[in-house]
């Protein structure tokens, strides 16, 4: 039996916090903004308990710099926001992909655009996660569906940006950062870290960015002899800038697919009575839970329905969701967005015109009941 | 001295970039011989940079280097020191970067007396763009953005640091290479926020569409209008007027932001015991 922790009334937000410390984030730069700023205050009053630094910045956008120039001592950093914030972070977030500085954001979705609903749940950053900062490039996207989901991911994505060294992004909700609930954490014996690769050979041989078949090169830690220059313009595996177009090919194309090669690792998804399902729900996120009240008031109805719960957003599952969606006479993509989602799933399904959209973008999460009437309105005509 | 400098230059990343007449690497020696005089570890320095010509010095200098975003530089160097307070903290800027873009940044670290030493090369334009004006382009000079004329009024960088609470701030030009260095290393001894002006020169996209010569006429133009504070302070200010005044602004002993983090840190230790 997996070893608990005694049960906690807890808030996801609260619970990301507490995940971030326990899997070794001794750093955390933000600039308050709701609903995350719980997360900052959590940080705030614990990190310097454990050694570790919270600074409130002057900005969204220096807290990602400050998080980024954290992560380049050896230390494991993290910030929160939401939309607003998420926005201005973006150039950083790009300058921590291209440079590979493994860093956690944080983003508790709110309703937009602009200023939106600060206290409105929404789930409409989906996109931005993937396409928010310019150029290709990679990036990995988690987002829980429940306040211990909110715990389990944030370890995962601490890990999976440690390991991979890329800007890992928790897509949380308004819903579920803000949301309280009895969970029953893993013990802590139990928790699986992972920390960046440093350097394995000496320093006058150090290559920042020369990497084996494991794609992800060994990083130094700043103050440590190593002399390395990291730069956000097109640089060769010396970490210095080139003007060399098959050189900078070269590193781009596998910046662009180291991530897709831990797909498999990466990907993390539930089900739910799918074993004899004709109709399908995806979702993900603060939009799981009704989805899941509606397979069982639909299924007492005798209808044959089932729910794949999308833990990674990005990469996107794509031969994962081509597998769930064949056959089935009808797909339903709740989301609290006007379909960003629904429109990843057409990208890549045969039976495009089985996919239906459930949408709700006015600030009220989606209930049951409402789901409920589309799934019958739709079934009605297959 | 040269030979000790040598070895903190990465000598294979040279030529540099900078244009010929251009007075950044005069800066940059200044910064590598301040370093070299004062002692402090070479393994633990690190020097962090935005974006624009003065930000391309990280890449020539033989530490821990980050060329960050434009404006950022402070925000990283933030993190940096926060996290290994005993890392000696470096940043290097331009009057473009640092004062505009990065402002609200330079404002903000000056008032947590967080000990980073921040080189400001001012050229008076942004040079790696071609010559726009930027903040400290003087009021009623040309640039490719301000054809008519500078409409703005001339800012004094080292007033705003003042007031946002530095504990160390100078001035010196490619010209006074001696005070310039004195000053970078009073800013390392500094245990706090630290801030020095470098006056350079751009005679390609600063100094050609304002009629000011070569660069050695630059230079002379520099000689000519600079005052050692000091002495400016026994005159009135009308002889005082349009003056680049060098050496020392100002200092004072204040609490330092990272020791003040790390006494916290030591009051937790202290009661788990």
């Amino acid at each position: 039996m997996e070893k608990l922790r005694k049960a906690q009334l807890l808030q996801g937000n609260q619970a990301c916090a507490i995940a971030a410390l326990e899997a070794g984030v001794r750093f955390f730069g933000g600039y308050p903004i709701t609903p995350s700023t719980e997360i900052a205050e959590y940080m705030a009053a614990e990190l310097p308990k454990l050694g570790g630094k919270f600074i409130q910045m002057e900005d969204e956008i220096s807290g990602m710099g400050a998080v980024l120039g954290a992560a380049l001592t050896g230390t494991k950093a993290m910030t929160a926001t939401s939309g607003p914030g998420f926005s201005l972070k973006q150039e950083n977030i790009g300058f921590a992909a291209m440079t590979e500085i493994p860093c956690v954001i944080v983003n508790v979705q709110r309703m937009g655009p602009s200023t939106g609903g600060p206290t409105a749940p929404a789930q409409g950053d989906v996109m931005q996660a993937r396409w928010g900062t310019h150029g290709d490039h990679p990036i990995i996207a988690v987002s829980p569906a429940s306040v211990l989901e909110a715990y389990e991911l944030t370890v995962k994505a601490i890990n999976f940006s440690e390991k991979l060294r890329t800007p890992v992004i928790i897509l949380l909700d308004e819903t579920i950062g803000h949301m309280r609930e009895k969970v029953e954490l893993p013990a802590l014996e139990t928790l699986e870290l992972y920390e960046r690769k440093r350097p394995s050979t000496s320093a006058d041989k150090y290559l920042p960015y020369e990497t084996d078949e494991t794609g992800i090169p060994e990083m130094a830690d700043f103050g440590t002899g190593y002399r390395w220059h990291v730069t956000g313009l097109n640089h060769d595996e010396t970490g210095f800038p080139t003007g060399k177009t098959d050189v900078i090919e070269k590193q781009l194309m596998r910046l662009l697919t180291k991530v897709d090669k831990y797909q498999e690792e990466i990907t993390l998804y539930k089900t739910y009575k799918i074993e004899d399902a004709e109709y399908l729900f995806i979702t993900f996120g603060g939009t799981v839970r009704p989805a899941m009240e509606a397979v069982e008031i639909l299924r007492k109805e005798g209808m044959k329905i089932g729910l794949f719960q999308l833990q990674t957003i990005w990469p996107f599952p794509e031969e994962m969701v081509q597998e769930y969606c064949k056959d089935k006479k009808a797909i339903f993509v709740p989301e609290m967005n006007m379909g960003q989602i629904r429109g990843e799933i057409k990208k890549v399904v045969d039976n495009k015109e089985k996919l239906v959209g459930i949408n709700k973008i006015n600030g009220e999460i989606i209930t049951p009941q409402e789901i409920v009437s589309k799934v019958k309105e739709v079934a009605g005509q297959c | 001295m040269l030979k000790d400098i040598e070895k903190l230059l990465r000598q294979d990343k040279m030529p540099h970039i900078w244009c010929p007449g251009c007075g950044n690497g005069i800066v940059m020696k200044a910064m590598l011989e301040a370093i070299n005089s004062t002692g402090i570890d070479t393994e633990k320095t690190v020097v962090v940079s935005g974006i624009g010509c003065s930000s391309r010095a990280t890449g020539y200098m033989n530490f821990d280097t980050l060329h960050t975003t434009h404006g950022r530089a402070l925000a990283f160097a933030t993190g940096v020191k926060l996290a290994k307070p005993e890392l000696n903290v470096f940043v290097v800027t331009g009057d473009g970067d640092g004062s505009a873009i990065g402002g609200n940044h330079l404002i903000h670290a000056a008032r947590r007396n967080i000990d980073i030493n921040v080189v400001m090369f001012n050229n008076n334009i942004y040079g790696m763009t071609g010559g726009q004006y930027s903040p400290l382009t003087p009021h009623g000079k040309f640039a490719t953005t301000a054809p008519y004329g500078n409409f703005d009024r001339t800012f004094n960088i080292c007033d705003l640091v003042k007031g946002a609470g530095a504990t160390f701030i100078g001035r010196g030009t490619v010209f006074h290479t001696k005070i310039l260095t004195e000053l970078i290393k009073g800013a390392i001894e500094n245990k706090g926020f630290s801030f020095v002006e470098a006056v350079s020169i751009c005679p390609i996209s600063y100094g050609r569409r304002n009629k000011m010569g070569t660069a050695p006429q630059m230079m002379e133009w520099l000689k000519k209008n600079s005052m050692p504070v000091k002495a400016a302070e026994k005159l009135g200010p009308e002889k005082v007027e349009g003056k680049i005044l060098v050496g020392e602004l100002y200092k004072e002993e204040a609490p330092e932001f990272t020791q003040k983090y790390d006494e916290l840190i030591a009051r937790f230790q202290k009661g788990a015991e």
